[in-house]
């Protein structure tokens, strides 16, 4: 290797991070050893390429190494959007609470938009069925003394656009 | 329904797809050989589990597999926004919207506020300029509405 060769791959070396995790945005590969697959990809050993996951992770860059179902692939149609308007001081309580019933997939406290849109609490609930989704949102009114709560339930009447957000580019501008 | 002809046709999954989809939306260990790991807890080969993902993406069942990326920690902005959108304009609405390539999710729902949308984007100033942007397009005001706490939850979709 001559010093010419070194010098042309040397800001590459310092990319090597960015084009991991643009590597990593496609997908992990479905190889029996998917970090030296990606390791081939970007100029980076093994264990190297496990480091810095391992480092994103940590810091939370990566929340955790999992998939992304598409709930209408599997003939889950009811997907229910619930959203409450609790005060302020009651909001994170409820939320831990909904967060921890099986049926919710997801729970946020999200800003109001008054007056038009007062809701401060957003839950998601899926469902093949409609009225199996409202009969579950029922039990949970129930069970968490929700009975007073505005709450309002927004059934999606279709998708138009499904895919994962790009976050990184392939090159730091 | 005549919502009802827009939806692709369900896949089939067995109880092992099952089992694998909802194992791994808890997380894939970060370890050298992953698959092999989570095949044995499900006591399946590395080659079933690689072959059964393999055909789950196929039928986008799956539509992504690897890491998650905490949005706001990597720079990046993201927030959910619904328009009031005039019923015999949706569809021309519709193509405005999701022509920016920062909308990652548009639904059509039960509302006043009948179209809901997901923005990310590369970094959190980002959204604001979408959002002009998007109110310049249509012509209609973007109710912002972003995420201010995160509660978690177990399981992301169990199936």
């Amino acid at each position: 290797m001559n010093g010419l060769t070194s010098t042309a791959t040397a800001p590459r070396m310092s990319a090597s991070p960015q084009r991991l995790r643009s590597l990593l945005e496609a997908g992990l590969p479905l190889t029996e050893r998917p970090w030296r697959t990606l390791a081939g990809q970007c100029g980076m050993s093994e264990d190297e390429v496990l480091a810095w996951v391992e480092r994103w992770q940590r810091e939370g860059l990566i929340k955790r190494l999992g998939l992304v179902v598409r709930h209408h692939a599997l003939g889950i149609r009811a997907n229910a959007m619930v959203v409450w308007d609790l005060p302020d001081t009651a909001v994170a309580e409820v939320g831990r609470r909904l967060a921890a019933e099986p049926a919710v997939t997801l729970c946020y406290r999200r800003r109001r938009c008054p007056p038009a849109w007062p809701y401060n609490l957003f839950c998601m609930i899926h469902g093949t069925r409609r009225e199996r989704v409202l009969t579950v949102l029922d039990a949970i009114v129930e069970r968490h003394g929700l009975q007073d709560v505005p709450h309002r339930v927004l059934f999606s009447l279709k998708a138009y656009k499904q895919c994962g957000g790009r976050y990184t580019r392939e090159t730091q501008p | 329904m005549s919502a009802r002809r827009h939806w692709p046709e369900p896949a089939e999954l067995d109880a092992v797809d099952r089992g694998i989809v909802n194992r791994l939306q808890n997380g894939l260990p970060l370890v050298e050989s992953p698959y092999a790991a989570v095949a044995a807890e499900l006591s399946l080969s590395e080659g079933e589990l690689l072959y059964r993902l393999e055909r789950l993406l196929e039928a986008g069942v799956l539509s992504r597999f690897g890491p998650m990326y905490h949005a706001e920690r990597l720079g990046g902005g993201l927030t959910l926004a619904a328009l009031e959108v005039p019923e015999a304009d949706f569809e021309r609405i519709t193509a405005l919207v999701n022509a920016f390539p920062e909308v990652a999710h548009n639904y059509r729902r039960e509302h006043r506020l009948n179209m809901w949308f997901v923005l990310a984007t590369e970094t959190p100033e980002r959204i604001g300029e979408v959002i002009a942007a998007i109110e310049a397009a249509t012509g209609l005001a973007v109710f912002n509405m972003p995420k201010q706490e995160e509660f978690h939850v177990r399981l992301h979709l169990p199936v």
